[in-house]
């Protein structure tokens, strides 16, 4: 009887987890992507037509199995680079990626010569 | 020595963002979609405007021949101000016009076609807006000029004479 409950109990559970686990995927997916038509909103906090299409888009493709990462690849060839909110390195945006490296590597020379060096 | 290096790294660091924000000044703050590009028309599946029969976007888009595909809406506006000029270019022969009804009620749609006329070859619809994004478009009105099953340039917003003639000029 106690195996039976507990049988049931994951039963009635189990699609309500995957279904959150679904949608914390769909929004994090929806958060990343820029509304193209809209002024500084992403395609999650947007109401306009556009970006309920693309959620609707998004859904379908995680229901047909794609990863995170293909979906923004998805996006990326429809609509270019400029709707992904975390652009990936390239020519265009290699200086944000290398710049904090650079100063923190200059900061850590400075302290490392004005105070270890010093001692 | 060691005095210089502190002003001799300030003023590096100071040189690396100054190049960087004088770098950024000149780029476009606007953002412009790329309508120039050479694409592969998207795969799909729809519905006829007229009878609701599937049909598969390879049934309407032959090779060989040169379409123009308008995404309109009885809702949308713009859509009204550009329906003479496709009314206009479907008069002309030159190619052939598609219609994509997009989220739109049918018998509105049905409504403005026949109060301004119909200019479309065939006519599918999009009732969620998905196969728009299939497309790359962003909203109504957009127009894709096609050839070969290749999108040649794409027109973001309603048409215009100006566009019209570059179209002719496109096309011939």
């Amino acid at each position: 009887m106690k195996y039976l409950k507990f049988f049931l109990i994951v039963i009635i559970l189990f699609p309500l987890i995957s279904n959150a686990e679904e949608n914390d995927k769909r929004n994090k997916i929806t958060k990343n992507l820029r509304c193209l038509i809209c002024q500084g909103q992403s395609v999650y906090d947007s109401d306009s037509e556009f970006a309920n299409s693309l959620k609707i888009v998004v859904d379908k493709k995680l229901q047909e199995g794609l990863s995170e990462d293909q979906i923004y690849e998805y996006f990326k060839t429809k609509y270019g680079e400029w709707i992904l909110y975390d652009p990936g390195l390239n020519k265009n945006t290699y200086i944000l990626w290398l710049l904090p490296i650079l100063i923190f590597l200059i900061g850590g020379a400075i302290i490392y010569k004005s105070f270890i060096v010093k001692k | 020595m060691k005095n210089k290096i502190l002003p001799f790294s300030v003023i590096i660091i100071f040189g690396i963002i100054f190049f960087i924000f004088y770098k950024g000044l000149e780029d476009s703050k606007i953002y412009t979609p790329d309508v120039n590009t050479k694409k592969e028309i998207p795969v799909f599946n729809t519905k006829e405007f007229f009878s609701g029969e599937n049909v598969k976007s390879s049934s309407i888009f032959e090779l060989d021949k040169v379409y123009l595909l308008n995404i309109w809406s009885s809702w949308c506006v713009p859509c009204r101000q550009e329906h003479p000029l496709l009314m206009n270019l479907n008069l002309e022969n030159k190619l052939n016009i598609i219609g994509m009804n997009y989220k739109d009620n049918l018998k509105n749609a049905e409504n403005f076609l026949k109060e301004l006329g119909n200019p479309y070859k065939e006519i599918f619809i999009d009732l969620d807006g998905t196969i728009a994004i299939e497309w790359g478009a962003y909203g109504v009105p957009e127009s894709f000029l096609i050839y070969n099953n290749e999108i040649i340039k794409k027109y973001i917003g309603p048409l215009n004479q100006e566009l019209v003639d570059e179209i002719n000029l496109l096309i011939k």
